[in-house]
Formats: structure tokens, C-alpha cells, sequence
């Protein structure tokens, strides 16, 4: 591990001069590794490519899934324009973006910060990085499994919340927390804070690690409180990580589907339904294959976009870091 | 010899001591409050714990939240037996190994032809398994069923293996990519100047440098496939061919009336998440700030 590291500055330090031209034979060389692209790019074109492409197709067609698809055009897109579960899917999406993203990068900012700059410091960095641990837990474990034990903690008379409720004499607490329509996803939602916290904690207490400890010295000295140092300092070098963490657990919320099928199944009713849940149920319930298959597209176009985005947050990134 | 190389590995021990900073009672208080934030974060695996090991008339009499006083590995053994745990976890494991084997070993030669080969054309490789990376499950897997059906793949383990190995090359080649465009270029001069092809290269130069890189990678990829859902539920309808994380989930419906049982399967499928995490945490942290920030 170590080598790398190391290796790793030496090139940049490298970087910075002007490139050797290499021997003559370079260009015979160069189109050697061509060949190496081949096995990947081919397996991943039909596999992963074949199938997406195929399924865009069938967006445009009516199927159950026997016999061949029968090309009807836009059809599918104009219904689902009037389809208000499908416009709710997407607005609880929204609620899912919250949960998985935007909740837990604030207060992944503010726990891991906590962590790194007050707990290190004063307890050593195995109480920082044990805490770090336990936060982490339950981004390890599958989401399935996840969503049985949630579902069993909030089940309404042999729950472990409710009897809890019930235990200190608040019984009027006591809810049927995934069996209610708005309640339901209020209780999703909070889950993913729980299962997604350790994520943001860790990707920001590795990007505090690269922060310059006299910075914070120096503002200690200059008389800066704990609240100034986080604004200034800590916020300002934790940037490139919030944009890239918010970005992908962006992505991650829109593609949620397994803690949905466990726990709620889209209900009650069409409470819970999210995009993908909303595919896959016309795929395989309704076998409306077609409608589900536009589904589909239609939010692999929301996400290339986001793709997109990424890809130009981290290239100005990558640009910001050269020129540092 | 002795006392000049003990001193330098025991000087920075005595410093790292003294460097901490005074705790006084605000700081402990902080310290304890956020202990206890992070004990309650755990609280619902605890819960899986007590009350897997719990009698059925224990769990009657005191609740969920007591503590097993007449703790049994009764609940557990029965789910291990009910739903023939061994052959779940040895499908998931097997499986799960596959995959990450085949996605490390494409995305290693799609990475070396664009870090190390700079072929034309490497940014818009990189952007197509961007997108690719982003795209959701759903958009592939009517297409992936019905092909799994023609070609007898359904409901056959290497279906799994096959896809995932492959789907998860984006994430691998996007990662190995940005590892080896740093890769140094003057060991690779040394090695042309010796003769090397890039084959030899390959296999004698960079592979060994790259090991540690490509085995953060392994497990990363390793527990992803662990913990997949949507594929294998479609094309793993038997149960034989379960993997723990669908296994699970589709049979504990059958317990929702008992509780105990529920617990127990709660805990049988988190438990060897949470041994391999354990196990392996500096190489899955590394891989996980690897991955988000490059």
C-alpha cells in the first residue's frame, strides 16, 4: 500500500516537466494496447449495452414478454404523462433524495469534522476511527437484510419501537409506522439516514485527513472558536468531497429498490412506489412489459444526465487540482 | 546498531501521547454524548442479538427490549436448517468470488491500455463507463431475463457470476484507470529500455506494484455482489440457487408471526456482512474514499 502511496507523489511531483518522446517503435507499441481494451469493452458492450439498448427498444413497443414485441412509438410515454403513480414515484424519489443525500452529507459533515478535529485530538485517533466503525455498520450489511430487521423493529404490536413507546407510557407513539401511506415513507426515509451516515462519514474524515493541521493551528491561534474554524476551514477544504458525495448518493436514492420491496412492497397502496419499484413491478406483475420498460428509460436518461454532471464536477476538479 | 534504530520507532509513540490534546469535562461530556449517538447506531443490530437468542415465552413474558436471561441458539438453528443456510452462503460466496475475480482482472487490462497505453480516445471510454455506471438495474434486466431463458442461463448460478463480473468493470476500470495514469513513468522506461514488451510489462512491472490496489478492489466489489438484490431475484427463482441476501428476504415472510424467528434471520444474514467488514475494514475503507473521490 505504502509503495503506491508513494509512488503516487513522486509522480505528481514529475508530472510538472515536460514529457520525454519515447523510442521510435512507440507508435507500433501504442496500438499494442488496443488489444487490451478488446475483452472488457467487448463484454461489457453485449452484456451490460445489449441489454440496455434492447430495453430501450421495448419502451417503444407493447409485450407481455411471450411472443415478439409489437411497435407502437411514443405510446407508453404518453401514458405514463398521465399516469399519477408514476409522477409520484418520482416524488418520493425526492423523498429519497433527501434521506440518502442531502440529510446525511450535512450531518456527515458535521459528525466526521467532530470526529477528526475534536475527538482525534483529545482521545487518540483508535476512539475516532472506532466511532467511525460503528457509524459504518450498517452500510455493510445488505440492504435486504437491512429492511427485515427495520421491518420487524417497526412492526406495529411486536415491534421493538412501539413496545419501547408503550414501555415508557407514551402509547399514543406507538404507530403503524410502514403501514400508514404518509407515515410509510417518513420511516423509509429516516432508515436511510441511519443505513447511509456512515457512507458521508467516511469519505469526509478521509478528505479532512489531507487537510494541512498548521491551517487549523493558526486559526486557533488567531482566535477563531470551533464554529469560525468549521465554516472557514473545514467546509471550505471539504468541497470537492460534498459535491462528489452529494452526486452519488443522489444517484444511489433515484435507483433505490430493494429496502422498498422489503419492507413496504410500494404500499400501502402506491405510498412507497419508487421509479425502479415501478418498473419492475410492470415487468413482472402487470407484465405491461413495454410500459415498464419506459419506465426504465426514463429514469436511465435522468441518471445519464447526473452522469454527466459528475463527470464535469470532477473534471473541473481534477483541472483545480493540477494547477494547486 | 540496536539503540539507533529502537530510538527512532519509539520516539514517535512517546510524542503521539503527549501531543493529545487536555481533556477537560466539556470535552469528555462531548466525547460521551457522541459514544452514545454512535452505541444507539448500533442499537438495532443489538436488538437482532437479544432477541435471536431469546426463548419464545421470554420474549412473550419481557418484550423485545429485555435482556436474554436464558439465552438459545434454538431460533438460529432452526433458521439455519429451514432455509439450508450452508448452501446460501456457499452460493453467495462463490459467486460473489467469481465475479470480483472476472471484474478485476477486464477492468486491470481496460485500465492498463488507458493509464499505462494512453490509447486515443481513453476519455470517451471512461465517460461511456461513467454513464454505464450510473444506469439503474432495471433498465437491463427484462432483456438479461429473457436472454437468461433462451440460452438456459435461468436460474443458474453463473448467470450471476457472468453479469455481475462484467457490470461491475465500469466501477473497476474507472477506479484502476485513474491509479495507473499516475503509475511512475520512469519504472516503465527502465523496463522498456530492458526490453520489456507489454505483455512482460504487464505481468512483471505493473501487476506486481498494483497487487495491493487490486486487492482494495476485490473485496470492495466482493461485498457489492454480496449484497445484491434485483438480478439474482429475477434469475434465481429456486431456492437452491438462493444467494443469503435474496434468500433471506424472500423467505422471512413465512416468520412475520414470530418474532424471535424474525430476529434470527435478521441476524443469520447480517452476521457474515458484518464478520467480513471486521475482517477486512482498512482494505474497504481505502477502497471506499478510493472510489468516491478521484
Amino acid at each position: 500500500m505504502s509503495t503506491v502511496a508513494a509512488s503516487e507523489t513522486k509522480v505528481k511531483n514529475q508530472a510538472r516537466q515536460p514529457k520525454k518522446k519515447s523510442p521510435i517503435n512507440a507508435d507500433k507499441g501504442q496500438r499494442l494496447y488496443y488489444l487490451y481494451l478488446i475483452p472488457g469493452l467487448f463484454l461489457f458492450a453485449t452484456v451490460i449495452g445489449g441489454s440496455f439498448f434492447f430495453n430501450t427498444y421495448v419502451g417503444f413497443t407493447k409485450w407481455n414478454g411471450l411472443g415478439s414485441p409489437r411497435w407502437v412509438g411514443l405510446e407508453n410515454y404518453i401514458k405514463l404523462m398521465g399516469d399519477n403513480v408514476f409522477w409520484e414515484s418520482f416524488l418520493h424519489a425526492f423523498a429519497f433524495i433527501a434521506a440518502m443525500s442531502i440529510i446525511p452529507t450535512f450531518l456527515g459533515v458535521f459528525i466526521a469534522s467532530f470526529l477528526f478535529d475534536f475527538v482525534g485530538p483529545r482521545f487518540g485517533n483508535r476512539a475516532a476511527s472506532a466511532l467511525r466503525a460503528g457509524f459504518y455498520m450498517p452500510q455493510i450489511v445488505p440492504l435486504t437484510i437491512t429492511g427485515i430487521l427495520w421491518a420487524w423493529l417497526l412492526a406495529p404490536t411486536t415491534g421493538v419501537i412501539n413496545n419501547f413507546f408503550i414501555s415508557i407510557g407514551l402509547p399514543q407513539f406507538a404507530l403503524n409506522w410502514l403501514g400508514e401511506g404518509n407515515l410509510a415513507i417518513i420511516s423509509l426515509s429516516v432508515i436511510m439516514v441511519w443505513i447511509q451516515i456512515g457512507y458521508t462519514i467516511v469519505i469526509f474524515m478521509s478528505g479532512l485527513s489531507r487537510l494541512d493541521p498548521s491551517l487549523t493551528e493558526a486559526a486557533q491561534i488567531d482566535g477563531a472558536n470551533w464554529m469560525q474554524r468549521f465554516r472557514i476551514i473545514i467546509l471550505a477544504q471539504l468541497g470537492p468531497e460534498i459535491g462528489v458525495v452529494l452526486l452519488t448518493t443522489t444517484v444511489a436514492a433515484l435507483k433505490v429498490f430493494g429496502p422498498v420491496y422489503v419492507m413496504t412492497g410500494g404500499g400501502p397502496g402506491t405510498a412507497t412506489v419508487v421509479p425502479s419499484f415501478f418498473s419492475y413491478f410492470h415487468f413482472f406483475t402487470t407484465t405491461k412489459v413495454g410500459y415498464g420498460a419506459a419506465v426504465a428509460t426514463v429514469l436511465s436518461l435522468l441518471l445519464t444526465i447526473l452522469a454527466i454532471v459528475i463527470l464535469q464536477v470532477q473534471n473541473k476538479q481534477n483541472k483545480a487540482a493540477n494547477e494547486r | 546498531m540496536s539503540s539507533s534504530t529502537v530510538a527512532p520507532t519509539k520516539a514517535p509513540k512517546l510524542r503521539k501521547t503527549s501531543e493529545l490534546k487536555p481533556r477537560g469535562f466539556g470535552a469528555w461530556v462531548a466525547f460521551i454524548a457522541v459514544l452514545l449517538v454512535a452505541i444507539g447506531w448500533l442499537f438495532p443490530f443489538w436488538m437482532a442479538v437479544a432477541n435471536a437468542l431469546k426463548t419464545q415465552e421470554e420474549f412473550i413474558a419481557n418484550g423485545p427490549l429485555s435482556f436474554p436471561t436464558q439465552p438459545t441458539l434454538e431460533h438460529l438453528i432452526k433458521f439455519w436448517n429451514d432455509v439450508n443456510f450452508p448452501q446460501k452462503l456457499w452460493n453467495s460466496t462463490w459467486t460473489s468470488l467469481g465475479a470480483a475475480v472476472l471484474t478485476v482482472t477486464l477492468s486491470f487490462l481496460t485500465a492498463y491500455a488507458i493509464g499505462i497505453g494512453k490509447v486515443k480516445g481513453k476519455v470517451w471510454i471512461l465517460g461511456f463507463f461513467m454513464v454505464a455506471l450510473t444506469l439503474p438495474q432495471e433498465a437491463m434486466i427484462y432483456p438479461m431475463y429473457i436472454a437468461a431463458k433462451s440460452m438456459s442461463l435461468y436460474d443458474n448460478l453463473w448467470v450471476i457470476v457472468i453479469i455481475f463480473g462484467v457490470l461491475q468493470t465500469a466501477f473497476g476500470t474507472y477506479l484502476l484507470s485513474s491509479v495507473l495514469t499516475e503509475f511512475p513513468s520512469e519504472i516503465l522506461e527502465a523496463a522498456k529500455i530492458d526490453g520489456a514488451n507489454a505483455w512482460r510489462m504487464l505481468t512483471d512491472v505493473v501487476l506486481p506494484i498494483l497487487r495491493p490496489t487490486l486487492l482494495v478492489l476485490l473485496t470492495m466489489v466482493f461485498i457489492w455482489n454480496w449484497n445484491e438484490f434485483l438480478i439474482p431475484l429475477v434469475l434465481l427463482p429456486s431456492n437452491d440457487n438462493q444467494t443469503v441476501s435474496l434468500g433471506i428476504a424472500v423467505t422471512t415472510g413465512q416468520w412475520t408471526t414470530e418474532p424471535t424467528a424474525r430476529a434470527a434471520a435478521a441476524l443469520l444474514g447480517a452476521l457474515p456482512s458484518l464478520i467480513f467488514f471486521l475482517v477486512f475494514q482498512r482494505s474497504l475503507m481505502r477502497g471506499v474514499t478510493m472510489g468516491a473521490v478521484k
